[in-house]
């Protein structure tokens, strides 16, 4: 049996591109989607090379909403799982004084995944079968003073995929939320960050292929995330506005 | 800054980990800092692949790019791991020529250090598999170089330990075989003379290797599992193996706990140990049917191996003593490890056949390689050893040091000053250093 292609939104990051990897040494054919989507001839190649699998690649702009309907329509197949690792972490600074800076992190975290998962959402359940992976972030769980325009983008998108998750729940189309914590990426080089808490793209992906197959909801790649988010939530409001975390 | 350190943590630096993405960022680096090395999974066991104060990380460059059928020749960039070469060639009938005692080194690492394995008796080092490599120079340009092409700086930049310039990419000619098993012939030895014996006329195996016991001393000094290999043809397996040749039971591979207690490994483990060991081989002696992996990389399947030795590390001893004098000069060694009851398990001993570059480890002769706990009396013994080598004409390998004196090297061999005479003429050594090149004056 062929098995169905896998769609990778934000091929270019680390975490898509470690997904493709995984995804492609199951024997899955792979659809990578970025802008410029033709320099990624040399990864292209590399997954062909490494797991025998065809690779297309695909012009994507995650903020060009116009273009999504007729990006899913081109694909040369529905893929039978589709992974947004698309993100921007920007400033916070930035984001803070600039109106502009803080659109673009609200709108690379939030308003594009959504809408392009839209799009393949109701493909999928015309169809009746597939998954949607949306890689969120445990900074939505709980807005701080030094990232909060990004946590609030991804609580956005949080709360997104759990709505979609619910609204295809029985149409045979399953949802999977991931909160990868830190992971040791682009987005991430150069920050100092706590070993035992920062995972691997590699560690993302295979949680990912994972969740994927057993259908889990929400997934936190280390589970000690899950243990520190249910305690930084649960910090009273009128404590946790003083603290610096 | 961060702790930096080789596959045996010790010693252990403090520097900078950098990983560039392309070759303009790569320039970059190589000019904005006073000095730079390349690091690719960090196998080397001491201070190799270690920059003080910048160390470049390869890992972004790990892209395969072209593989053709006909030939077997791969071109890789220089981070890709042997094991991910296997990984997807094997399947298709295709194995490096010639792979180390690990499989989780970098392509890069494995032309930096010119690596040998099981089959150097007949084919030679890594480099004898090379068809072109191309080295990014201290101006940041990317040289093309090869047997025909730039032949001094391949000679140089094969075995040169990230000397010569930054390895960015290589072509290598992989090996065809008709299945992942190896048809395996263990002979035990029971002294030196016997192994010796049993190397000599085994010349004609494509593998060879032996475990030593090093600990045994009297009559039954450098008693020996020698292990033969072949590739193993259909007609070597089962009716099962065969239906899929390349298809190997998984069986997974264990972690070693962070902090192993160090005590566990002491003369008295280590000799029981080692016993049971040899007399277990004995037993099952003959011709069996290995998978690759048991075979060539045992010691891959216990992930985090080098953490059995405890938090202060351990160094590895590896020499090659020339055919002439490697029966005298592997007693003396023996002896002096027997007496100090300090070998450990790890311990290997092998043929080398000659070999003829300007800077790789191997010559013609039988090497010995084995680990040691860090503390003041193994350091004190493998400077011993250091001068039992010397006084026999061997040498030793950058791969495995971490606490070799300038001196020593350069007493053991002379091509060292060449190398270094080299590096300054060409402009190489201000801009590549390791903290092993600084130590060793390289």
């Amino acid at each position: 049996m062929t098995k169905s292609p896998v769609l990778i939104l934000g091929a270019r990051s680390d975490i898509g591109m470690a997904v493709a990897h995984a995804y492609a040494a199951q024997g899955h054919p792979v659809q990578l989607a970025a802008r410029n989507a033709g320099n990624l001839e040399p990864q292209k190649t590399d997954l062909e090379l490494r797991h025998g699998v065809p690779v297309s690649l695909h012009e994507f702009d995650a903020l060009a909403l116009d273009y999504h309907e007729r990006f899913a329509g081109a694909l040369p197949e529905l893929p039978g799982i589709a992974v947004c690792a698309v993100g921007f972490m920007g400033e916070q600074g930035e984001s803070e004084i600039s109106p502009a800076a803080a659109a673009r992190v609200l709108r690379s975290n939030f308003e594009g995944p959504a809408s392009i998962l839209s799009v393949l959402a109701s493909r999928f359940e015309q169809r009746g079968s597939g998954t949607l992976v949306g890689i969120s972030s445990v900074a939505g769980d709980r807005g701080r003073a030094t990232n909060y325009v990004y946590g609030a983008a991804k609580a956005g998108f949080t709360a997104f995929l759990s709505g979609l998750r619910n609204r295809l729940a029985r149409k045979g189309v399953h949802v999977v939320t991931v909160l990868p914590g830190f992971v040791a990426t682009q987005m991430t080089e150069g920050m100092d960050l706590p070993d035992k808490l920062t995972a691997q793209p590699e560690e993302v992906a295979r949680a990912i292929t994972e969740a994927t197959a057993k259908q889990k909801n929400i997934v936190y790649v280390r589970p000690v995330w899950r243990l520190i988010m249910l305690i930084i939530r649960s910090i009273p409001e009128a404590v946790f506005k003083k603290m610096s975390i | 800054m961060r702790r930096l350190s080789g596959w045996g943590n010790y010693p252990v630096s403090q520097a900078q980990l950098l990983a560039p993405r392309s070759e303009a960022e790569l320039q970059g680096l190589i000019a904005s800092n006073p000095s730079v090395i390349a690091r690719g999974n960090g196998r080397a066991y001491g201070d190799s692949a270690v920059g003080v104060p910048a160390t470049l990380h390869m890992r972004h460059f790990d892209k395969m790019i072209s593989f053709d059928a006909q030939t077997g020749l791969l071109v890789a960039e220089s981070g890709v791991l042997l094991g991910d070469i296997i990984s997807a060639f094997l399947p298709r009938g295709w194995f490096p020529a010639v792979v180390p005692g690990t499989k989780f080194v970098t392509l890069g690492g494995a032309i930096a250090a010119d690596v040998h394995g099981k089959n150097h008796h007949k084919d030679g080092s890594f480099r004898s598999c090379l068809d072109w490599v191309e080295v990014m120079g201290p101006d940041g340009t990317v040289r093309r170089c090869s047997p025909q092409e730039n032949t001094e700086l391949f000679n140089w930049t094969a075995g040169g330990m990230g000397l010569t310039g930054v390895i960015l990419r290589a072509a290598i000619r992989l090996r065809r075989v008709s299945s992942a098993w190896i048809r395996q012939q263990t002979i035990p030895a029971a002294n030196l003379h016997a192994a010796i014996e049993i190397f000599e006329r085994s010349a004609a195996a494509t593998y060879s290797v032996a475990w030593i016991d090093c600990l045994a001393g009297g009559g039954r000094l450098g008693r020996s599992l020698v292990m033969l290999g072949e590739h193993a043809g259909l007609q070597d397996l089962s009716y099962d193996q065969a239906a899929r040749p390349f298809a190997i039971p998984r069986f997974g591979s264990r972690t070693v706990p962070p902090v192993f207690p160090s005590f566990a490994l002491n003369r008295f483990s280590v000799r029981a140990f080692n016993a049971a060991y040899f007399w277990t081989g004995a037993r099952k002696a003959g011709r069996q049917i290995t998978d690759f992996d048991s075979y060539f990389f045992p010691l891959d399947a216990l992930l985090g191996w080098n953490r059995i030795y405890g938090r202060k590390g351990f160094a590895q001893f590896q020499c090659v003593l020339p055919l002439d004098s490697a029966r005298p000069g592997l007693r003396a060694l023996l002896q002096a490890i027997s007496a100090a009851g300090q070998g450990s398990f790890l311990a290997v001993l092998k043929r080398l056949g000659a070999q003829d570059s300007p800077f790789s480890f191997p010559m013609e002769g039988y090497t010995l390689a084995l680990d040691f706990p860090v503390n003041r009396r193994s350091l004190q013994l493998m400077q011993d050893l250091d001068r039992i080598t010397i006084a026999h004409g061997g040498r030793f390998y950058l791969a495995k040091d971490s606490r070799m004196s300038r001196d020593t090297l350069h007493a053991a061999d002379s091509r060292a000053a060449e190398f270094a005479g080299m590096r300054q003429l060409s402009g190489m050594h201000p801009s590549f250093q390791s903290a092993q090149s600084q130590r060793l004056s390289l």
